[in-house]
């Protein structure tokens, strides 16, 4: 019972050229998906889920590429800071996707799923690639006062090999550390990893690393690396010891960051179910209580939690269009992930958020055209979003109106088809366009049009005495029989060209034929009439005895048809007409009766 | 509406990949806003394009090559309108263009024919309801010859050096009058000329006899938008459709020993081509011999969703644009 007033906003991001790819792109990958063979089952349909997956990230990514560089060349600021916005939002974007395919469609177990982690982490973040650059294009590596941070980062991220790599430049910098760098090269080189193939069980891994783990508390306990601070942080870490990781909080910047490196020197083959666990301890240490989690943290921890509809839901919230939930919803429906929880109104969740996505597209100018695919996938409503939103769809060009009766056809969706023939052909006929308005109505099978039109023209031709567009009319072909109206048309101009080739008995033949076999309209039987005195009025007789009765059968008919009032107000040229037909009738019959009579006798 | 005429390079050929595949994408060269839909397009020399605009506007633009950059060299405003001229709504959208530099001639869905010259501010010529119907294409028969086709499922030949506004020859489908949408002519053999139906049907007419065409070929499932065949190798002719398919008829007579299934990416099928002329013409599109010329069509797309638009070949290039707003190149379409 509150009065509120609401702000609405057309949804903008459609509009965003850069963006454009990311729409089309991601329509292509979703119609193959919707249209792979379900045959495949277990491993290999999975294997097909994650490139899927995969697809769509590359796109997100292409679409980051060119935002990036449209941000970079842009003068304008305001510009320049929307494009960068963008580049942040799409950044998070495949942050988010990635995770969600390494805990939901790919399902990594204990043991791969830390590997994958890690591999995730090295991808997004970025911040220190600088630094790391700066350092080892340098002259001397080892006397870079970051030297150290770098070394720091490739351990945190797990990257033993680059770690190594400068340790040696160090050794071979500085003699004294010689011995500390070697047993420190030693230890990252023994560093027992979850192996992605079947060549080691987790328990045979597991102890292994216990046995590592131990060696590596000896040399920490022994005050191997006492002398120097930064070999005994990185032994520290090593050793996972949850201080040391976080004093390098700034070579982090993420909690998630801290969580998988903490996760790789704790507990490697953390099982999928554990996450959980580790993920909100890591944050709330991190984050320490001097911030609160934003947006994408909230959504992150949904991930570690496995809890895909909060997932969806926080995403929906936070991001300005139904891209990305659409998407990644319909992905993990594939999967067989998302009970069919059912919303109030009777849908499930990945068709209420494929329609919103889709009806969305509709308020495009061309985009229009992918929304029809994504309504074709949704089985419940679909189709009736679909009636509703392609009848709204302003046509501009003939072209564009055929695409979209193309789309109606090829869905049975034939009062849309009528309608918007309909609205084409009274289009073509204010615009006195009586070929394209025919062609219209043919198309629709619509009968009432075609009369219409056929009206129009034998309007035309009682106005002006002659057939405007005879190409038209001429070229009707079985189209004719769409409307009697239209079949008269074409018969009667039939007649024209007749008597114009001096075929007068079949001219007449014709024209009695329109009127008996009551394809004509009762509205052009006088005209009809008034074409028959010249053919009554020839030196040779045409119309036989038969045909004459006939016709004043029809003359009768038309005049008896007239009420008194309506014989009132017929001016003298109606009468006239009259009169002077019921003469040429008359005297043809006179001539025929002789004529007929003398043949049968000689 | 942001609407633009772009200009791309398609790279140079020093980057072609192992097995002779193109690397990298078209660049971008420069592109120029649009006024209305873009309907058709044609080069008038190496520096000019014509291009017809959904405004019912005719536009000459001029490629500046040196610092690659476009600029509007000439506009008929108002080519095609319905009704009143000036009315502010009065545009009809003009439909098809071809050059045969100085000339261009256009049409439109108001059923008019242009006939400019580059640099002449008012038309040479226009012939006003020269149809009754939309004019969905336009092609040159001969110099002074044109032939258009229309949405009453007519194939019309206009003289341009008579006066009188008629056509001088009309053909028509037979059975419906489906509307038909492209028309091309064989470039050496001027009596051949191929159309494209609503229908998606091809048909191959001789112009030299009857009003009906020589062949009725069943082939896309909607609106074929067009047609064309290869300039120099006119045994080939490909068609492409709103069906999303792109389709490589060919009729060399070698044919008959390449096993059919070779192409990549699509069914290829075997055609007969089904006819009624007496058997003295040469051209294989003419032909009801069927044991000698057997005809292979391919489909260029393999995996196909939205529709293709527009395609144009030069040499081994096929270019095709479809509404999924993507441009395909093909640089080997004869390897």
């Amino acid at each position: 019972s509150s009065s509120s007033v609401f702000v609405v906003r057309k949804d903008q991001d459609i509009y965003v050229q850069t963006l454009r790819k990311l729409f089309n792109e991601s329509h292509g990958i979703f119609i193959g998906l919707q249209r792979s063979e379900e045959e495949f089952a277990g491993k290999s349909r999975k294997t097909q889920l994650v490139q899927v997956s995969k697809n769509y990230r590359s796109v997100i990514r292409a679409c980051m590429e060119d935002m990036h560089q449209a941000a970079v060349s842009a003068r304008d600021p305001a510009l320049h800071s929307q494009y960068s916005t963008q580049v942040s939002i799409l950044s998070a974007m495949e942050l988010i996707w990635n995770l969600c395919e390494i805990l939901f469609v790919e399902a990594a177990v204990a043991g791969p799923l830390l590997l994958r982690l890690l591999d995730w982490v090295r991808l997004h973040v970025c911040d220190v690639d600088n630094m790391v650059r700066e350092v080892l294009s340098s002259e001397n590596p080892s006397k870079h006062e970051l030297f150290w941070n770098v070394v720091d980062v490739f351990v945190l991220q797990g990257r033993m090999d680059e770690a190594r790599h400068l340790l040696s430049k160090e050794a071979s910098a500085n003699p004294t550390s010689v011995h500390m760098c070697r047993i420190l090269d030693d230890l990252m080189k023994k560093m027992p990893v979850p192996s992605l193939g079947n060549t080691q069980t987790l328990t045979e891994m597991e102890l292994k690393w216990q046995h590592w783990h131990e060696e590596c508390q000896r040399y920490l306990q022994d005050r191997t690396f006492a002398s120097n601070s930064h070999m005994e942080s990185i032994c520290k870490i090593l050793l996972g010891d949850e201080n040391a990781i976080l004093e390098k909080k700034d070579l982090m910047t993420t909690w998630y960051h801290f969580l998988v490196t903490r996760l790789l020197y704790s507990h490697p083959t953390v099982k999928p179910m554990e996450l959980r666990f580790y993920a909100q301890a890591c944050m709330d240490l991190f984050l320490g209580g001097e911030s609160s989690p934003e947006p994408l943290d909230i959504i992150l921890m949904a991930a570690f939690e496995f809890e895909m509809h909060q997932v969806i839901k926080e995403c929906s919230i936070a991001l300005s269009n139904w891209w990305f939930v659409a998407h990644l919803t319909d992905l993990l429906d594939h999967c067989k992930l998302l009970q069919s929880h059912n919303l109030y109104f009777g849908s499930n969740m990945r068709e209420f958020l494929l329609l919103e996505y889709a009806s969305g597209l509709f308020s495009h100018h061309s985009l229009w055209q992918q929304g029809v695919d994504y309504f074709d996938h949704c089985p419940e409503y679909g189709r009736v979003y679909l009636e509703l939103h392609i009848e709204r769809i302003p046509l501009n060009t003939e072209q564009k109106a055929l695409k979209v009766l193309r789309i109606c056809e090829q869905r049975q969706m034939h009062e849309q088809v009528r309608s918007i023939c309909k609205i084409m052909a009274m289009k073509a006929l204010r615009n006195n366009r009586l070929g394209s308005a025919l062609s219209w109505s043919i198309r629709a099978k619509d009968a009432a049009f075609a009369t219409l039109i056929s009206d129009r023209f034998l309007k035309d031709y009682c106005e002006k005495g002659c057939f405007s567009d005879l190409d038209l009319i001429d070229n009707l072909g079985p189209s004719m029989l769409l409307s009697d109206r239209l079949t008269f048309l074409g018969k009667y101009r039939e007649f024209h060209r007749l008597y114009g080739e001096k075929r007068f008995s079949e001219a007449a033949k014709l024209l009695l034929m329109l009127m008996t076999a009551h394809i004509a309209p009762c509205s052009f039987w006088m005209t009809l009439l008034t074409d028959a005195l010249p053919l009554l009025e020839q030196k040779e007789v045409i119309f036989s005895a038969e045909q004459t009765y006939e016709l004043m059968r029809c003359l009768e008919d038309l005049t008896a048809g007239k009420s008194d009032k309506q014989k009132f107000q017929d001016d003298d040229v109606e009468t006239m007409k009259v009169e002077m037909l019921r003469l040429a009738l008359a005297r043809n019959l006179a001539r025929v009766i002789v004529k007929e009579g003398t043949l049968e006798g000689s | 509406q942001d609407n633009r005429i772009s200009i791309w390079s398609v790279g140079d050929l020093g980057n072609v990949g192992l097995n002779g595949e193109y690397q990298g994408e078209p660049q971008l060269l420069c592109d120029i806003r649009h006024n209305g839909d873009v309907m058709d397009m044609q080069f008038l020399d190496q520096e000019r394009i014509v291009v017809a605009s959904s405004t019912g506007s005719v536009t000459v633009f001029r490629h500046h090559q040196n610092n690659q950059t476009l600029s509007a060299n000439q506009r008929w405003e108002k080519a095609h309108y319905h009704v009143d001229r000036d009315a502010s709504c009065g545009g009809a959208a003009c439909t098809g263009v071809i050059c045969n530099n100085p000339e261009i001639v256009t049409v439109g869905e108001d059923g008019r024919i242009n006939l400019f010259r580059a640099d002449q501010k008012d038309a040479v010529r226009t012939i006003d309801n020269a149809d009754s119907s939309t004019l969905h294409a336009v092609t040159f028969l001969r110099t002074t010859e044109i032939l258009t086709v229309n949405s009453i499922g007519q194939l019309k030949i206009w003289d341009l050096r008579q006066q009188r506004n008629e056509p001088s020859q009309i053909f028509s489908l037979t059975g419906d009058r489906v509307p038909l949408h492209c028309v091309d002519r064989h470039p050496n053999q001027q009596h051949i000329v191929a159309t494209g139906g609503q229908d998606g049907m091809l048909s191959i007419w001789d112009i030299r006899q009857g009003t009906m065409p020589v062949s009725l070929l069943n082939a896309h499932e909607a609106e074929m938008w067009e047609v064309h065949f290869h300039p120099s190798n006119p045994d080939h002719l490909f068609t492409c459709s709103e069906d999303g398919s792109l389709w490589h008829w060919d009729t060399s007579t070698s044919v008959s020993e390449k096993p059919s299934f070779l192409h990549q990416g699509g069914r290829s099928t075997t055609y007969f081509s089904h006819n009624t002329v007496n058997q003295s013409v040469v051209s294989a599109w003419l032909s009801n011999d069927p044991t000698k010329d057997r005809m292979e069509i391919t489909n260029l797309i393999p995996h196909q969703t939205l529709s293709v638009n527009s395609l144009d070949i030069l040499g081994p290039c096929l270019v095709y644009g479809t509404d999924a707003e993507a441009i395909y190149v093909n640089r080997h379409l004869f390897a």
